[in-house]
């Protein structure tokens, strides 16, 4: 597989949250609206394309025995360091996300990376891989919010993180008194969650049954 | 007593760590296909968050407070759970070697079980104090066994259901926890 293959399989093919259902807490918690997608998907994809570089650089020198010690350590450092720079710069967000942004450490993504891409690939490899993997999951953290903010609220809005100012607010005020607000508690998460899952499941089995096909 | 009793019923059902706060999603979706293993899977939890929450609450209280070193929470908290999740695997290997297997990968993986890393930062945040840290420490797993225990018992009928292609297998399963997590919300004002 080449470089930009690798880059764009992390959108559908291996999406991680929908294709290989890891970072799944997350995911579903934080999705409620689009800020909160943007900052954890953002914050995500720095971290992992941090940990995929330093754990390949360390990747010869790292002993087998030890290694995921070696790389939780890592993404621990780099998780508290962004959380403490959030608390500083990005209050309101760091208040929103809360608890999550320390639970980085435990997502499946990145660890998985580590494990299966960066120890055994270059920095640069890796570091690509980190962008590709992180930006199929913040794509996938909007796409959940896209719909959950929408039908919960009847409107999208950003704002930025650092000053609290909204960038861009569309609302359709005629269909507010039809919005439900169940979709941004739990039950919405998962069933929103549930319809995309089955329609990454129908995209994902389409290029197979060309190659049947032609295979044939 | 009474408080601690409210406490304990509220993490079981209110809040519970599957349905309202999406900790351990990834268990919750991968174990849960057969009913054995999500006891097990269950079962290994709440030993696990057991254990660490009791040893991370003394070395934060004992250790980083008085050291001054709080920041390093989250790289100790970590590590104790790491050794203290391959100390259960060998105890689990030792004494039980079918459950073993059926729990396959996702033994290693409690590690990155964000539940058991909660559990742990959320008896400092909150401030508990040593009976209400191990009162919580028991109850927020023991909703996570519930949960698992109800959802693996739904899949298992599931299989035989006839579902649309594209639904098979965990899209099907996310809706049906859909459903149990508008249905745990009706406990909502129990206490």
């Amino acid at each position: 597989m080449n470089r930009k293959e690798n880059f764009i399989a992390g959108f559908v093919k291996e999406n991680p949250v929908f294709g290989l259902y890891l970072g799944l807490c997350s995911a579903l918690a934080i999705s409620t609206t689009l800020d909160n997608a943007i900052g954890m998907g953002l914050c995500v994809t720095l971290i992992l394309t941090a940990s995929n570089m330093i754990i390949s650089a360390i990747r010869k020198i790292t002993p087998d025995e030890i290694r995921i010690p070696v790389y939780i350590v890592v993404i621990a450092s780099l998780v508290s360091a962004v959380e403490m720079l959030m608390a500083a710069f990005m209050p309101q967000l760091y208040a929103n996300l809360g608890v999550f942004i320390s639970l980085i450490v435990v997502n499946c993504i990145i660890l998985g990376r580590a494990e299966a891409f960066a120890s055994k690939n270059g920095i640069l490899d890796s570091a690509l891989d980190g962008i590709g993997m992180g930006l199929g999951y913040t794509f996938s953290l909007l796409l959940i919010s896209f719909v959950r903010e929408f039908l919960a609220t009847a409107s999208w809005t950003i704002t930025n993180p650092f000053n609290n100012q909204v960038i861009l607010h569309v609302g359709l005020s005629f269909l507010e008194p039809f919005k439900i607000s169940m979709f941004s508690t739990s039950t919405g998460a998962f069933l929103t969650f549930a319809c995309f899952a089955a329609l990454f499941a129908v995209l994902k089995n389409k290029p197979a049954k060309k190659e049947k096909k032609e295979a044939k | 007593m009474a408080e601690l009793f409210s406490m304990a019923i509220a993490a079981v059902l209110i809040n519970n760590i599957i349905l309202t706060k999406f900790f351990g999603m990834c268990p919750f979706l991968g174990v849960s296909k057969k009913t054995s293993s999500a006891v097990g899977m269950g079962v290994a939890v709440i030993f696990v968050i057991m254990g660490a929450s009791i040893i991370t609450y003394f070395l934060y209280h004992g250790v980083l407070v008085t050291l001054g070193i709080e920041y390093m929470q989250l790289i100790t908290f970590i590590l104790v759970i790491a050794s203290f999740v391959q100390f259960t695997e060998m105890f689990i290997k030792k004494f039980s070697p079918a459950l073993y297997k059926s729990l396959g990968i996702y033994l290693p993986l409690i590690t990155t079980n964000c539940a058991v890393l909660y559990v742990a930062k959320d008896n400092i945040t909150q401030n508990y104090g040593f009976v209400e840290m191990l009162v919580n420490s028991f109850s927020v797993p023991l909703g996570f066994l519930l949960v698992l225990y109800i959802f693996s018992c739904m899949r298992e009928r599931l299989d035989t259901a006839d579902t649309p292609n594209a639904w098979k297998g965990n899209p099907v399963a996310l809706v049906a926890a859909a459903l149990m997590a508008l249905a745990f919300s009706g406990f909502a004002g129990l206490v």
